[in-house]
């Protein structure tokens, strides 16, 4: 790992404010670490906001459960707030990595990062998510823009990250047996106007499958989608899972999702 | 006092290794030393034109910068093959110049060409990405199936064949084949591993500019013979110069065997910078360059008769080298697997001969089992395949073939002193609940998924010993052990062993057998391992040998100890020799009450003083001291055998497999410590089991590792595991005082065909290769579908 300037900052605008184009925010570690100590990123300056109290906690309403961004998926996966209101959510933050990754990852990490396979961007996107910023809300559908790419601006950073809370809702994965990310993972959320339908891992970024979706949100139930067409082109394809697998795995994971609301 | 052999003693090594005290190699520091980072090929196949040295030289930190014509200069020799194997043909085997740091050809993504030694470890990472090498990039040979085929990769080394080579009677086979009423053809790949020990490799060397004494602390199974070739092949420095220790070493299950690049470039560098020097490997680097493990193609046949007896086995297998023959390279894929491949059957005629291959690749060599469970992978394989085109059941065709009288004499090789292989095949059964398993099967299918059940058994050859016939089979050295049993004067002892625990608890086990020969308590004995000044020598730990062979050289050496007190006790006693009896730790004089404890013997022999009336505790002509060594060269390998029955669960819309119950019945002869015998059985078969569903090393066309971390190379974890079964026979091993057989590598050679066996069961008898991952599963879940369609 290259040498680099670590800076601990107490607020959201002293941590802005020390952002340059060479710079990373650091709340979990869990991949800007590595990635550095595999010479993939190299960074002046970290600026760490785990000390900024704000960005930390989970808040319910009636409608939302707001999450902020440096809440680590451990908490997430042991709120009872959450647990009541979206279950899945929980669940899902608790299908994390392993122990040691849920101890120290956070969701604003996870999202920030938009890993094509990582499990929270499907939530957001299922669950209707607004990424809150310093400057601005954000409609998840909006946010992630395609392989590691979010559409964050340089020094803006990610407060919060507000779900509307579904009638019903279930997150099924098929974990890569190596890493445990997702090599296929769907979640599903059902609101009275209608379904989504949300996948990870199986593309270059989560996206939501709006066939699957429209087909659920007509009748609610995993035979409504036997006969919609899933196609490969544009699937991943690596030595854990061709696009074709992945394809036919989109299918079996959101009828074992359904299933199980 | 009980006796301590059997016992579940609690390990003398856990304080220290749960408590994050255990002192590895990478917590050593010496002041004043240097990094060094090597740098290694990016191509699996280049020609070095030139190396660029002078920008790096001038960066922060740089102390010094060592190429391969650096170590051409110094004339340091290279790694080399520790046994040589001839062809059928009588021909030596071809094995190709293998240079610390290349110097003309690279020869695999990894391959080190140059080595930069800075004040920091940044600074020498900084420096190596400043090191300009100009590669001629050439076509890597990569695919083992067609290596024979492609281009020569090291000069003179036609078809890239190091040997083509014959165990067996080609004609004994063919009669045999020739009144079979069926053959049984299989070809199965047995998949490249890497055996990721948890600890990298390291080391650090210290020279002595006063003493000119290199020490180097490494992270090596076998530290005396890592002196052995780094003085003799290397010519590094005189073995009296040279000081080898392996502390804490955490894992090797064979890739620590071999003395590698590092070890003998930093030992060489230490003394031409005249600076210590600390080299870490960094996990990447572990994938990229330790040894490999397995990597074999193999056709193999099985004649039989319509009522499942077994007339002829044919082996014809075509085995991975690497890019270059190590140490135990070129046996592993011959002697350490050819004589297994008949497994624990009454075999008439057999061969198995085996063409090993150079490729682009990393160097192959013993990984826990080494040979054996390709072996036993291949047979057991085949066996289940012949139960099922005979319709027989696989436990029936198994107890059809196994010899009933010991010794055996085993088709190819081996002469089995003892084993009873029906009664362990009887216990797995009935621990598996084998006859429940259709009950079980139908409670699967009720929920969707697909039940299947496998059986395995194995026998194997370990303990690797008798140094006559492993140098006759071609083996450099002799493979007997050493021990040295020391008394310190007020009663504690030190025994000094030759054998290397790496996971192996030998503080405890070996303290165990002492405890119970010199009658001393079990916590005034230290066991001292794992350096080459401490200690005469020894062969080091690897194929289930260190009991077997090393413990028995303690045994031996606490025999000498005994011999000698006794003669001073008697002395003592006033009393004859033979009036003195010893037991538990007590001289005792023949119907009397008159008796000297050992530690008062011992601490006579050290102040051999007036002692009461007694003018002189030593006979005359006896030595002061109480001290002891032995060297124990067995009369035979040991031959551990089993039974492990697992069943698997698949779902058929993932593909996933999920391994439900496992169940090992092992026969160790004697268990000196079942806690520790448990935990070796436990570990080999979660690599077994690795081996079977997730671990796979995937070289891609260009000879590049794909799976060089553990993002994508899928080491299995706890939550992969049901709670193992284990049982126990005992037919003790009649080549050895304890009548001890080797445990260490059991479950990794059984497990992989027990799991294949029952996926495949599940599966109705489909083929499927290892391993077993979810996609390939799953489609063969889809043509069961198709085909149970169309029979509908």
């Amino acid at each position: 790992m290259k040498t680099f300037n670590y800076h601990s900052a107490k607020e959201v605008k002293e941590a802005s404010k020390l952002a340059s184009s060479n710079s990373a925010f650091l709340a979990g570690g869990m991949t800007t670490i590595p990635s550095m100590k595999l010479g993939l990123a190299t960074y002046k300056d970290l600026i760490d906001i785990k000390g900024i109290k704000k960005l930390s906690g989970i808040k319910a309403s009636g409608k939302t459960i707001k999450i902020g961004a440096t809440t680590k998926h451990v908490e997430v996966a042991k709120s009872k707030e959450i647990k009541k209101a979206i279950p899945s959510l929980a669940a899902l933050a608790e299908g994390i990595g392993d122990p040691q990754v849920r101890n120290r990852g956070t969701i604003g990490g996870s999202i920030a990062n938009n890993d094509p396979a990582a499990d929270y961007p499907s939530a957001c996107i299922a669950l209707n998510a607004i990424i809150h910023t310093n400057s601005r809300k954000i409609d998840a559908e909006k946010f992630f823009k395609g392989m590691f790419e979010t559409s964050l601006k340089n020094g803006e950073i990610i407060e919060a990250i507000e779900f509307e809370i579904p009638q019903k809702s279930n997150y099924q994965k098929l974990p890569n047996p190596a890493s445990r990310y997702a090599v296929v993972g769907v979640y599903v959320a059902k609101y009275k106007r209608g379904v989504n339908v949300a996948v990870t891992g199986a593309k270059s970024c989560v996206y939501n499958a709006k066939d699957l979706a429209g087909a659920l949100s007509k009748n609610f139930s995993s035979s409504a989608i036997n006969n919609v067409k899933i196609t490969s082109s544009g699937m991943n394809s690596d030595i854990h899972a061709s696009a074709n697998y992945r394809a036919n795995m989109v299918k079996t994971f959101a009828q074992k999702a359904v299933d199980a609301c | 006092m009980a006796s301590l052999v059997g016992s579940r003693v609690e390990r003398k090594e856990d304080k220290r290794f749960l408590t994050g005290k255990g002192r590895y190699t990478a917590d050593i520091n010496i002041a004043n030393q240097t990094y060094a980072i090597f740098i290694r090929s990016p191509h699996a196949r280049a020609k070095i034109k030139k190396i660029d040295t002078s920008k790096a030289l001038k960066a922060s930190g740089v102390v010094d910068i060592l190429t391969g014509e650096h170590i051409a200069q110094d004339k340091i020799g290279g790694l080399i093959a520790g046994w040589a194997i001839r062809s059928e043909d009588g021909s030596e085997m071809k094995c190709p110049p293998n240079p610390p740091l290349a110097k003309d050809n690279v020869n695999f993504v990894g391959d080190p060409v140059a080595v930069v030694f800075a004040e920091t470890l940044d600074e020498a990472k900084t420096a190596a990405e400043l090191v300009k090498v100009d590669y001629k990039e050439l076509k890597a040979v990569v695919s083992l199936a067609d290596t024979m085929k492609s281009e020569a990769i090291h000069e003179g080394i036609e078809k890239n064949l190091c040997y083509d080579w014959l165990l067996g009677d080609r004609q004994k086979v063919k009669e045999a084949f020739d009144k079979a009423d069926k053959i049984i053809k299989l070809d199965i790949t047995n998949n490249r591993l890497i055996p990721n020990a948890m600890e990298p490799r390291a080391c650090v060397v210290d020279y002595n500019t006063a003493s000119e004494e290199i020490t180097c602390y490494t992270t090596s199974q076998n530290p005396h013979l890592s002196r052995l070739i780094m003085s003799a092949f290397g010519g590094v420095t005189p073995e009296n110069k040279l000081r080898v220790i392996a502390p804490d070493v955490g894992g090797g299950f064979g890739s620590k065997i071999n003395l590698y690049n590092e070890e003998i470039v930093c030992s060489w560098a230490s003394k031409k910078i005249e600076r210590p020097i600390k080299w870490v490997a960094e996990r990447t680097e572990s994938f990229l360059t330790d040894t490999h493990g397995r990597d074999h193609i193999t056709h193999a046949e099985l004649a039989v008769t319509n009522d499942g007896k077994f007339l002829g086995f044919k082996n014809e297998t075509t085995a991975n080298l690497g890019a270059y023959a190590r140490v135990f390279g070129t046996v592993t894929p011959t002697y350490l697997f050819g004589p297994c491949a008949t497994g624990v059957y009454v075999m008439p005629a057999a061969y198995s001969n085996v063409k090993a291959v150079y490729t682009n690749t990393a160097p192959v060599d013993a990984y826990r089992g080494a040979g054996r469970p390709e072996a036993t992978y291949t047979i057991e394989r085949i066996v289940d395949k012949a139960a099922i085109e005979l319709g027989m059941d696989p436990i029936e065709i198994r107890m059809k073939n196994f010899p009933t009288e010991f010794p055996f004499k085993q088709t190819l090789v081996h002469q089995v002193d003892s084993g009873d292989y029906v009664a362990g095949l009887e216990k797995a059964k009935q621990m598996s609940d084998y006859d429940g398993f259709a009950a079980r099967r139908k409670d699967s299918e009720s929920r969707g998924k697909l039940r299947g059940i496998g059986v395995t058994t194995y026998f194997e050859a370990c303990g690797i010993a008798p140094s006559p016939v492993v140098m006759m089979l071609g083996c450099g050295v002799g493979l007997w052990e050493s021990a040295e049993v020391r008394f310190n004067p007020t009663g504690q002892v030190t025994v000094y062993t030759g054998s290397h625990s790496h996971g192996q608890s030998h503080d405890t086990t070996f303290a165990q057998i002492a405890a119970d020969e010199l009658g001393v308590p079990f916590e005034n004995i230290d066991v001292v391992h794992g350096d080459t000044d401490k200690g005469t020598f020894g062969m080091g730990t690897y194929g289930s040998r260190s009991l077997t062979v090393g413990g028995i050289a303690i045994i031996n050496a606490c025999k000498k100890i005994i011999t000698k007190a006794k003669k001073v006790a008697a002395k003592m006693l006033e009393a004859s020799e033979d009036e003195v009896e010893f037991k538990d730790g007590e001289f005792v004089v023949a119907k009397s009450n008159k008796k000297k404890t050992i530690g008062e013997v011992a601490f006579a022999c050290y102040l051999p003083g007036v002692r009461d009336e007694v003018k002189s505790p030593l006979p005359e002509g006896e030595e002061p001291g109480l001290k002891e060594s032995a060297f124990f060269d067995p009369a035979n390998f040991s031959f551990p055998a089993g039974s492990h029955i697992a069943e698997v669960e698949i779902n058929p819309e993932t593909g996933e497999v999920k391994l439900d119950k496992y169940t090992a019945v092992d026969d160790f002869g004697t268990i000196v410590n079942p806690t520790i015998v448990e935990g070796q059985v436990h570990g080999g078969i979660a690599q077994g089991v690795g081996q079977a569903l997730t671990e796979n090393a995937e070289y891609n066309e260009d000879g590049q590792l794909i799976t060089a971390s553990y993002m994508d190379y899928t080491m299995p974890r706890a939550d992969d595991f049901p709670e193992f079964q284990l049982g126990f026979t005992c037919t003790k091993a009649t080549t050895n005082p304890l009548g001890v057989k080797g445990c260490g590598e059991a479950g990794s050679i059984a497990a992989p065909p027990t799991i294949m066996n029952a996926v495949i069961n599940a599966l109705d008898g489909q083929e499927i290769s290892m391993p077993a991952t979810a996609e390939k599963v799953w489609k063969a879940c889809k043509e069961l579908k198709k085909s149970n369609a169309k029979a509908a």
